[in-house]
């Protein structure tokens, strides 16, 4: 049988130590996708360290007016919390299209984060794969690469980030907590998530056997006037396609705050930069949306099969964002 | 309960539905079996080229593993017996290939080692363990990579169909149109995932193997692995009472059934194998990638004058295989000149095999969606001209038909649908950001006979309760209970009082239920059994001195609720058994086939309707709603019918909108080998499914005069939803699945 120590940590300094102390262990929560990798054969641990038990649940309101999501909140619970719901709909929203509701209940916030990429050439352990294996060569740029990103891409890996809520997270310039063997360390999203690169096996900055154990999201009025928008074949339970997590506040047809994040065409949770220099202070029309998409979208690098991810990306933003100016009921102004 | 009404066509609930959600119905896998052991199949990484080594040391000194099987250590088959449909009641292997032979390796996924072990995980684990070396080269798997290879095979489809069909003369039918049409369709590959996986337990006695398989014919794994093992007939028994779905990939009998077996020998314990869903992309066939083009030419008024269908598809190093897409296309439409000609070419892949409407499903999306072309160049109502091409008769025949009702099927699904006053204009619907439009098109799917008897036997006990028996499984459709239904009304009985024993080669052999032949041939030979026990009584009544029935004429005996009554003398079978102290009686019945030419043309016909809602922005297609009307003959149980008309249609949306495999151009391996990655459809994609059926009487096809329902809900679906996208937006998708980036 394969051989795997299963151990249950009840506190996070000795979960830490755990698997710090031991190079082929891994931390284990929701399971989610961790499971079916292992069962897979893509991922090897030979120590599985069971965080479900630490006391890392829960969303704390904090005086600042953001919110503390703990790594171990689970999605369900995360998007059903009426603070969330009442600040932050993006967030909510993200998490609702995401999976499917049994995924929700168990997958942790954490673990939501750190996800791995649905590129079948990763999850297929007979194909080759630089993330799965440095070195051994990219199926995808040459395969069937429809799902693909189009942003953020090296020419060692393309897979896309599969993550809806790290989407709506980026937008908000949330933070990402964690404790490692050389204690607390935060992170801001943007720096957190690492592009592929000459070294796609690195999806992250933190040590092995650091843990997440919150991401905070800081205030933001502007997130009530918000939405996440996902495009994808499939109603239900399928990723991203293209997402837009965007959130906008109008004051005398004028763009006052503006926060826009782009999910299933980079190969990070994406910060569309570009699209918010170009808004803030311009007029909500049509064109400015259209124009600040184009912006962001002109250094796509797509291959043949998804060159249509930069079109329907910028599609996918003016909808967003039409649909944010479109209903004065929600408007934030 | 009593039945005054027959059972036939009543919405009986199914008779092993509680058995089944309450989980104690048993599928082959879940069959406890003493001493059992695990079998995990290794596939091949590569597509093409050989095996240099395989190095199974850390695999066999694993604690608990019984065997590792190679091509270097497994014994030899006895034979391969050639790819031929498994209705056809022959050995019915899903390729005429069988691995681990020799060191050849043909297509990604081929199984190239078996680990038995005492414990599942010990077995997965050690076949993890296996080292392979190989020589590899490139493989070719695309239709891009083969399309300069191909050629015109003299058959298809197992032998059973010819590579080139046509009649009159194309050339001259095309050149004598008023307008044409010429378009190009292509395809993705396609997999069928049933619930359950394939998978066989084998367990040995002495010289006798017992297996219990995930199949939609028991006598086609008996009749297959007897052939592999060389072993005679009577020395294999299959059982498979319950199977979890199966749309085809359990149509024909692939190599893990006999692996099974032989593992199972080997080891000296039983063997358990079931595929895992990854293994269920490489090991069960699959719908190919295809291309095809359609011409048609037209009178300005609308008759057609000539359809040629070409279509172009990968096959296996070992078959000539093509699903029949050209088989309804020359056949829906009165039309003088057509021609057809499949063209395939050898690529590293297994051989592709059934899946749901097999053939008919794609080759009915390229005509129907050119169809829908050619009512628009026409300036024509789709559903006028397709009207104004109807034949009464069998165009490539001449024969009549036996049944048809597609006129029937037109009107009645239009009135459902509410397809008059339809604005043929595109794009002139819009709800907010969706542009709403309709589309239609015909289905037909041809009625297959088997060519041989099936036969199935009746037991009445003398406490008056009977037991009618075949050996065909049940894989979801609902056989055991319309059996029930047929098997009550030939004896004459309540339905409460019947079981329909099924799924075991010791009961009489019924073939593999496929193209949607099941019920007919099922049904045929179950009323011929219940039919011949009911009159053997009554002839024993009416000749039993001691019987109220006595000297009545047999013809003259009407019987109902087991009792048989002639005038006011009444007797009941079980007054009878139990007076003549009978414990029981039995009679076989015997379906014979109209062989040869019935001198009908047989079809189902049917008519199906989209609406869907376009958001051209963002290229989303989301279907609204589904009216099918359809006409399969004599309909046994509705409820049932209508479960499985719908759940066709919705293959139909799955088809249209989500499914596509597609397999990598340098490694051979499929793009998505799981169902995170193969998009099926789900509940919120399904839509309002509406079901018409259009009962029509036939008294060729089989004696109850069923045409079955399990493949004609697809077809034609695909095309209603194009028809109703170009109707939405004004764009024609010739592409399966249509997907977003299609609309943009």
């Amino acid at each position: 049988m394969r051989p795997i120590t299963y151990s249950r940590a009840t506190d996070t300094a000795t979960a830490v130590a755990a698997v710090s102390a031991d190079p082929t262990s891994d931390f284990l929560a929701g399971g989610t996708t961790e499971i079916d990798l292992l069962r897979q054969n893509v991922l090897h641990p030979r120590r599985l360290v069971d965080i479900n038990q630490l006391p890392l649940t829960g969303v704390e309101l904090l005086p600042d007016g953001g919110v503390r999501i703990g790594a171990l909140a689970r999605m369900s619970e995360v998007a059903a919390t009426p603070v969330v719901r009442e600040r932050y709909p993006l967030i909510s929203q993200a998490l609702e299209l995401g999976a499917s509701a049994q995924l929700r209940h168990m997958a942790s916030m954490g673990g939501n984060l750190l996800q791995r990429v649905r590129c079948s050439y990763f999850r297929d352990a007979e194909s080759p794969c630089n993330k799965r294996e440095p070195g051994a060569g990219c199926s995808a740029i040459d395969g069937f690469s429809r799902g693909h990103a189009v942003l953020g891409t090296s020419e060692h890996c393309i897979a896309t980030h599969p993550s809806d809520v790290a989407v709506a997270l980026m937008a908000l310039d949330a933070t990402v907590h964690t404790l490692g063997p050389s204690g607390e360390r935060s992170y801001a999203f943007d720096d957190f998530f690492l592009l592929p690169g000459d070294s796609p096996h690195r999806e992250h900055p933190m040590a092995h056997g650091e843990l997440i154990t919150a991401i905070e999201v800081p205030a933001a009025p502007v997130a009530r006037n918000s939405l996440y928008l996902k495009v994808r074949d499939r109603e239900s339970y399928e990723f991203a396609l293209v997402s837009v997590a965007a959130a906008l506040s109008v004051v005398d047809g004028t763009i006052a705050d503006v926060r826009v994040a782009l999910g299933g065409v980079a190969t990070k949770p994406w910060r569309a930069w570009r699209v918010e220099d170009f808004l803030i202070g311009a007029r909500t029309v049509r064109s400015n949306f259209e124009q600040a998409a184009r912006v962001e979208l002109i250094e796509a690098r797509p291959t043949p099969m998804n060159a249509f991810k930069a079109e329907l990306a910028q599609r996918t933003i003016v909808r967003a964002l039409d649909t944010l100016t479109g209903d004065p009921g929600r408007s934030a102004s | 309960m009593t039945t005054i009404a027959p059972a036939i066509g009543q919405s009986l609930d199914r008779v092993d539905g509680r058995a089944k959600v309450t989980g104690s119905a048993r599928y082959f896998a879940e069959t406890p079996i003493p001493g059992i052991s695990y079998a995990v199949l290794v596939g091949s990484r590569i597509a093409n080229g050989r095996i240099t080594g395989i190095d199974a040391g850390d695999a066999r000194a694993e604690e608990g593993v019984l065997a590792v099987l190679t091509h270097e250590n497994l014994p030899s088959i006895a034979e391969q017996p050639p790819l031929i449909p498994s209705l056809g009641g022959t050995a019915a292997p899903g390729q005429t290939f069988f691995p681990m032979q020799d060191d050849v390796v043909h297509y990604a996924g081929q199984h190239i080692a078996i680990v038995v072990a005492d414990t599942l995980e010990r077995a997965q684990y050690a076949a993890s363990l296996i080292r392979v070396s190989y020589e590899e080269r490139p493989p070719l798997v695309t239709l891009d990579q083969g399309r300069d290879q191909a050629y015109v095979p003299d058959r298809v489809f197992g032998g059973w169909l010819p590579g080139r069909v046509s009649r009159g003369d194309i050339e001259t039918g095309l050149a004598a149109a008023d307008v044409r049409v010429d378009t190009t369709f292509s395809y993705a590959a396609n997999n069928h995932n049933p619930l359950e996986p394939s998978g066989t337990t084998a367990e040995w006695d002495g010289d006798e193997v017992l297996l219990h398989d995930a199949t939609q014919g028991v006598n086609a794994t008996q009749i297959t692995v007897a052939r592999q093992l060389g072993i005679p007939l009577s020395k294999i028994r299959v059982i498979g009472h319950y199977v979890g779905g199966s749309f085809g990939s359990k149509a024909m009998i692939h190599d893990h059934a006999a692996l099974a077996a032989l593992a199972a020998r080997e080891v000296g314990r039983p063997v358990k194998l079931v595929l895992t869903r990854e293994q269920m992309f490489t090991s069960v066939g699959h719908r190919e990638e295809q291309e095809q083009r359609i011409t048609l030419g037209a009178t300005r008024d609308g008759r057609l004058t000539g359809i040629r269908h070409h279509k172009l598809s990968p096959t296996s190093h070992f078959d000539d295989w093509a699903e029949p897409s050209l088989g309804v296309s020359p056949e829906i439409y009165g039309c003088p000149n057509f021609d057809g000609v499949y063209r395939i070419f050898r690529a590293n892949t297994m051989t592709p095999t059934f899946m749901r409407a097999p053939g008919e499903a794609s080759g009915m999306f390229a005509l129907e969606c050119a169809m829908d072309e050619l009512a628009g160049e026409l300036g024509m109502d789709p559903i006028e001209l397709r009207e104004r091409n109807l034949s009464a008769v069998s165009p490539s025949s001449g024969r009549p038909w036996s049944s048809s009702g597609l006129l029937e099927c037109y009107r009645r699904g239009a009135e459902r649908f509410g397809w008059e006053g339809r604005d043929p204009r595109p794009g002139r619907r819009r709800e907010g950001n969706w542009l709403i439009g309709t589309g239609m098109a015909s289905a037909g799917y041809p009625v297959v006979l088997p060519p041989n008897p099936q036969r199935a036997r009746a037991r009445m006990y003398a406490d008056g309760t009977a037991v009618v028996q075949a050996a065909t499984p049940d894989f979801g459709t609902g056989v055991a209970t319309v059996m029930t239904q047929v098997a009550a009304d030939a004896l004459g009985m309540s339905l409460d009082r019947c079981r329909f024993e099924n799924g075991d080669t010791d009961l009489p052999n019924i073939a593999a239920a496929v193209g949607s032949a099941g019920s007919g041939m099922i049904s045929a030979a179950v009323h011929s059994a219940a039919t011949a026990l009911r009159n053997q009584l009554i002839a024993q009544a009416t000749g039993d001195s001691n019987s109220p029935l006595y000297g009545a004429d047999p013809v003259d005996v009407v019987v109902q609720d087991g009792v048989m009554t002639a005038g006011t003398a009444r007797e009941s079978y079980a007054e009878l058994l139990q007076r003549d102290v009978q414990p029981d009686a039995e009679a076989t019945g015997t379906w014979s086939p109209p062989g040869g030419d019935p001198g009908y043309g047989m079809m189902t016909f049917g008519a199906q309707f989209a609406e869907v809602a376009v958001d051209a922005e963002l290229g989303l297609v989301r279907v609204r709603r589904l009216t099918g009307a359809f006409a399969p003959g004599r309909v046994l149980n509705p409820k049932l019918a209508r479960s499985q008309l719908m759940g066709g249609m919705l293959w139909g949306l799955g088809q249209a909108l989500l499914e596509a495999n597609h397999m990598h151009p340098r490694t051979g391996r499929w793009a998505g080998a799981s169902l995170g990655e193969y998009l099926v459809a789900v509940n919120a994609d399904a839509p309002d499914v509406d079901v018409e059926l259009v009962e029509v009487e036939d008294s060729v096809v089989n004696p109850l005069g069923v045409k079955g329902v399990g493949e004609i809900g697809q077809v034609g679906v695909a095309a209603a939803i194009a028809n109703a996208v170009h109707h939405a937006t004004g764009r024609r998708v010739r592409k399966l699945p249509i997907a977003i980036e299609d609309l943009l």
